[in-house]
């Protein structure tokens, strides 16, 4: 059985398709869900909330979608051991719910950086990142402007101590605390990333780097028992 | 009633917003000014009378919405 995933749709959400595209090539069903839902489709393995600028990044960017109804039902998914994924505006909303800790901010240098980023991956073990190796470089786009990532020094050390720091930036685009582009939740289980992998997964992309991590997931997880 | 939430970033959390804003009044010849810091002011009509549940009601909204607590502080006036 192939991988299930959901892919969440807000108002000014525009990689939706980007990322189901991508999902999608690598093997999973696709279903996408738009914001007003209360209940996920049934026997989902993956919800990926993709990026863009969900209403209009109002008050802080991802906090209106945050509080979205379907995303209360993300949240139960994921507290019972769902599969997330969170890129850029995504990765926004995903702390924005309490999912995923810290904060993103304004980037240092105060510029919307639109350009592909060289990552280290950090940690192996999570089905995101399985499909790659140990301080493996890659190449992936970014697209923000609040993507600095924040946290106060107890939760930066307790993610590098549980080795939940998944991707790296190997020259700091935004000023991101201990230049974290990545984070993984303590079951690892969700990913939150502000490069966008789904941009990558073509060679006309002008890359592809980002195509192992769907790969990965779906062979991780498919034909997996994932949810409790 | 109406309230007014001052949202201002934590101690500790850099501000390159009221960086950016700082060098800018200093090239416009506005010496020595310090740090600054931006923050945010929303105002809210809210149907309670009694001032206390007001404010009790607008700082929940606070926590859940208006501020992130993470990276920024909230204090709550009453009009």
């Amino acid at each position: 059985m192939s991988l299930k995933a959901g892919v969440v749709v807000f108002p000014g959400s525009n990689c939706d398709r980007d990322l189901a595209v991508a999902l999608r090539r690598a093997g999973a069903d696709v279903t996408m869900i738009w914001h007003k839902e209360t209940e996920l489709p049934a026997g989902l393995d993956l919800v990926g909330v993709p990026g863009g600028f969900s209403f209009g990044d109002y008050l802080r960017c991802g906090a209106i979608a945050a509080r979205a109804p379907i995303m209360r039902a993300v949240v139960d998914f994921v507290h019972a051991g769902g599969y997330g994924l969170g890129v850029c505006n995504g990765f926004q909303v995903l702390i924005e719910t309490g999912l995923l800790p810290g904060a993103l901010m304004r980037n240092a240098g105060l510029r919307f950086v639109c350009a592909p980023v060289g990552l280290e991956v950090a940690t192996t073990d999570s089905a995101f990142t399985r499909a790659y190796a140990r301080g493996e470089r890659l190449e992936i786009p970014i697209a923000h402007h609040d993507g600095n990532y924040f946290a106060d020094p107890e939760t930066l050390a307790a993610l590098a101590d549980q080795d939940r720091i998944a991707l790296r930036y190997t020259e700091n685009p935004n000023g991101s605390a201990a230049d974290i582009a990545g984070i993984l939740s303590e079951n690892r289980r969700v990913l939150g990333l502000m490069p966008h992998p789904e941009r990558a997964v073509d060679p006309a992309h002008g890359g592809a780097d980002g195509a192992r991590m769907f790969a990965g997931l779906v062979a991780a997880l498919s034909g997996e028992a994932v949810r409790a | 009633m109406k309230a007014r939430v001052h949202v201002t970033l934590k101690t500790g959390v850099l501000d390159p917003q009221g960086e950016a804003v700082r060098h800018s009044l200093g090239a416009l010849g506005f010496e020595g000014v310090g740090e600054v810091r931006i923050g945010k002011v929303i105002e809210l009509e809210v149907a309670e009378t009694d001032r206390a549940a007001a404010e009790a009601r607008v700082r929940e909204m606070c926590e859940k919405l208006l501020a992130n607590t993470v990276i920024e502080n909230y204090a709550v006036e009453i009009a």
